[in-house]
């Protein structure tokens, strides 16, 4: 075995693969080979390392050096000076990696990114290989597995999960224990283990990362489950828009089956596992588990009534139980750790951490895992470094769009899956989009109904009808054709669809709208009586004016007017008449003395 | 049935290897339209026939998934593909102007293909790299951080 005096990391995520960090780690190889160096300093390519804002990552141990945003031609220079000279290249540090005061570099645990958060689910994400099962298993991984075969009963998996007090990380939370617990009790000749890896909320990327960062612990964990309610046969449904997930999985179930870690007699036990992967096809809809037990089977992926539930009547008619990435990640911790550790995390009902998925307007995009509990404060402000340019936040954002905002004035909510329920919206499976003063609710409201609409598989009237009703009042809003009484005919079909919908995209459809009504009600009647739009986002109801004292009189923004709606005299003001205006702006854009305004 | 005569024996060669290869797998039909697909670069009527007879599903089944799922198409492609990520974080970051300007530029409404068969525009779901939000696909490369201005130009370096 080499043992290498320096390791490079670099971070092979979507986001840092998307800012060429494939083409980076190259560039470290030939420089390196080329100066009889590559038997020293390993490369690793790692998974998500959380932090995509300060993207493409590069960090050089033993030093802990955590270079940012690294461009190509910087890799010569962290070569020459770092790893030839030992001299650590300062000015591509991430800004707060370098303690002011000793300008010693910190650890990365003490960044204000990390320093709040407590990894997990994540722990192997940006640590380890995740094409190499050699560095998962020198991370105690499969050692689950193994307790779990040759010394556990599969009651004991059960008793140790509901102990644990696990619940479902894909949106909904249902105890893990009880759900794994009725498929044991269903008698069947076949059942079946799914993973729901078809993560489908706009602006959440958790399962993604785990997929990408550390697919071993899903498969372990799969197997686990396997083990315990008597199934020989795991399928994991994943988007073909996750190409990277894709790839990492197909290599590391490979390394599994030839590790004898999945396929026939696994550990010499006698127990059958074996793992599939399917793929998506671009349909929201199969995230809801009967929808994509119809997808798996090959159909169109429509849900169906529950009772009966999958653990009866699943996949092909079989027993079977379906969990989420995240979900799944956590497990063979508990089981090597035990159930107390991980009930010592977190609130009352919700234990351990959530991965979330920070993004919009804030400073440190990325990807953070938090114990239950933590403020959303916390989260947006020391973790998330606050909004950009300082303008003032607004809301958060949570759920998708089964989700709700939640507005300044209740940043000090500590988030678990109760609390977030009560204050209107929910956990979902972590997506947190944070939106500033620049951002209309009315016009987020509008942007997830047309998600939902978009994707409503048609199956049942309240999701396929109602939801599109509700966008065109919605749409009107927005246009400036709001009329006195929408605000109410929104809250009826609101509630009519939440109690009469199929599944659970259809009963939660509504809840952008339903949130942003409760807190940001005044925004609507603005949008409805006064015909404004305070953020200026949306576009029908913004008003362009021509400022008198900055005008020259130059006639440019007439001449460029694409309806001639702009007149005046040569080198007096000129004026807009708003009546024919389009708002298409091309005036503003044209005008050389930023005479023109916007409303 | 008649074949279309745009396709080579050899691709019906290839769907035929698929189609006997997945036969026999419990819920055969999404892989199998997955690689015709890869195959053919859309799904034609006749090749979702030549699927129905290949795996004795009916033809409306067929359909019925082909058009359900948005990454089947019937209609052919352009040669570049470009989706602009209409998740969420890219939308409170201005998503919607970066698209108003692909439109204009392109002179295409999101689904369709430009007249030259250059370009396809597609409105995607996330990417999953918000932290380059707001973001556009060209085949497989992400541009990121993007601004309505930048569009005519990463455009050109694919007319050339």
């Amino acid at each position: 075995m080499n043992l290498f005096r320096s390791q490079v990391l670099i971070c092979g995520g979507t986001g840092c693969t998307s800012s060429d960090s494939p083409k980076l780690a190259a560039r470290f190889e030939t420089l390196l080979a080329e100066k009889g160096l590559d038997k020293e300093v390993k490369i690793v390519r790692t998974g998500c390392f959380g932090l995509c804002e300060a993207g493409p990552v590069v960090i050089v141990y033993p030093e802990g050096a955590f270079y940012s945003r690294v461009k190509l031609e910087d890799v010569d220079e962290i070569v020459e000076e770092h790893l030839v000279k030992g001299r650590i290249v300062r000015h591509l540090l991430y800004h707060d990696s370098v303690d002011e005061q000793t300008q010693s570099i910190k650890a990365l645990d003490d960044t204000r990114f990390y320093r709040k958060q407590k990894r997990v689910a994540l722990r192997n994400c940006g640590v380890i290989d995740p094409e190499n099962i050699d560095d998962y298993i020198a991370t105690d991984g499969y050692m689950a597995l193994a307790k779990v075969l040759t010394e556990w009963q599969p009651q004991d998996v059960i008793d140790c999960l509901k102990a644990s007090g696990l619940r479902g990380r894909g949106g909904a939370g249902f105890p893990t224990g009880n759900k794994w617990a009725f498929a044991v009790g269903s008698k069947s000749d076949k059942k079946y283990v799914l993973c729901n890896a078809d993560e489908g909320d706009p602006g959440a990327f958790m399962d993604r990362s785990v997929l990408e960062g550390d697919p071993h612990a899903v498969l372990e964990a799969m197997a686990i489950a396997g083990y315990t309610i008597g199934s020989d046969q795991g399928y994991i449904y994943v988007r073909a828009e996750y190409p990277i997930a894709v790839k990492r999985l197909t290599i590391a179930i490979g390394q599994a089956r030839a590790y004898g870690l999945l396929g026939k007699n696994i550990l010499g036990t006698g127990f059958n596992f074996d793992i599939e992967l399917r793929l998506g096809a671009g349909a929201f809809v199969c995230g809801e588990e009967t929808a994509l037990m119809t997808s798996i089977e090959g159909n169109r992926g429509e849900p169906r009534p529950r009772p009966p539930f999958p653990a009866v009547k699943g996949l092909f008619g079989k027993p079977s139980i379906l969990n989420n990435v995240e979900t799944y990640a956590n497990i063979p911790q508990i089981i090597l750790k035990g159930a107390d550790w991980f009930a010592s995390m977190g609130t009352e009902k919700s234990k351990g951490t959530k991965v979330f998925a920070l993004g919009g307007k804030i400073n440190n995009t990325g990807l953070v895992e938090v114990e239950m509990g933590t403020t959303l404060r916390e989260i947006v402000e020391d973790i998330g470094g606050g909004c950009p340019n300082g303008k003032k936040f607004k809301a958060a954002q949570t759920g998708g769009p089964s989700g709700g905002c939640i507005p300044a004035s209740m940043l000090d909510i500590k988030i678990d899956y109760d609390n977030l329920i009560a204050a209107g919206s929910m956990m979902g499976s972590g997506g947190l989009i944070v939106m500033d003063e620049d951002n209309c609710m009315v016009d987020i409201a509008r942007f997830f109904l047309e998600f939902t609409v978009d994707e409503s598989c048609g199956k049942c009237t309240p999701c396929r009808v109602g939801t599109r009703r509700m966008l065109e009042i919605l749409q009107r809003i927005t246009e400036g054709k709001g009329e006195e009484g929408d605000i109410e005919r929104l809250e009826t079909l609101a509630k009519t669809i939440q109690a009469s919908a199929l599944c659970g995209l259809g009963q939660t459809a509504p809840n952008p709208v339903l949130s942003t009504l409760r807190y940001f009600r005044d925004e609507y009647e603005v949008h409805i009586k006064e015909k404004r739009c305070p953020a200026g986002q949306c576009k029908k109801l913004l008003r362009y004016t021509i400022v008198a004292d900055k005008c020259k009189g130059c006639g440019l923004c007439a001449r460029n007017c694409p309806v001639k709606c702009i007149s005046g005299e040569v080198r007096k003001p000129f004026v807009i008449d708003s009546s024919k205006c389009i708002k298409c702006g091309a005036c503003m854009d044209n005008c050389r003395f930023g005479a023109i305004e916007r409303k | 049935m008649q074949k279309n005569s745009a396709f080579s024996a050899e691709q019906y060669d290839k769907l035929h290897q698929v189609i006997a290869e997945y036969r026999d797998m419990p819920g055969p039909l999404m892989p199998v339209m997955q690689k015709a697909q890869e195959i053919f670069g859309y799904l034609p009527i006749e090749v979702q026939n030549e699927i129905a007879d290949g795996l004795g599903i009916p033809m409306t089944d067929v359909y019925g998934v082909a058009t359900f799922y948005s990454q089947f198409t019937l209609e052919p492609r352009g040669q570049h593909t470009i989706g602009i990520c209409m998740g969420t974080a890219c939308y409170v970051k201005n998503a919607a102007l970066v698209l108003e300007a692909l439109k204009k530029n392109l002179g295409v409404e999101v689904g369709k293909t430009t007249e030259d068969g250059l370009f396809t525009l597609d409105a995607t779901r996330c990417l999953g790299c918000c932290g380059l939000a707001p973001v556009i696909t060209i085949d497989e490369t992400v541009y990121g951080r993007m601004t309505p201005d930048e569009v005519p130009g990463i455009l050109a370096k694919y007319k050339a």
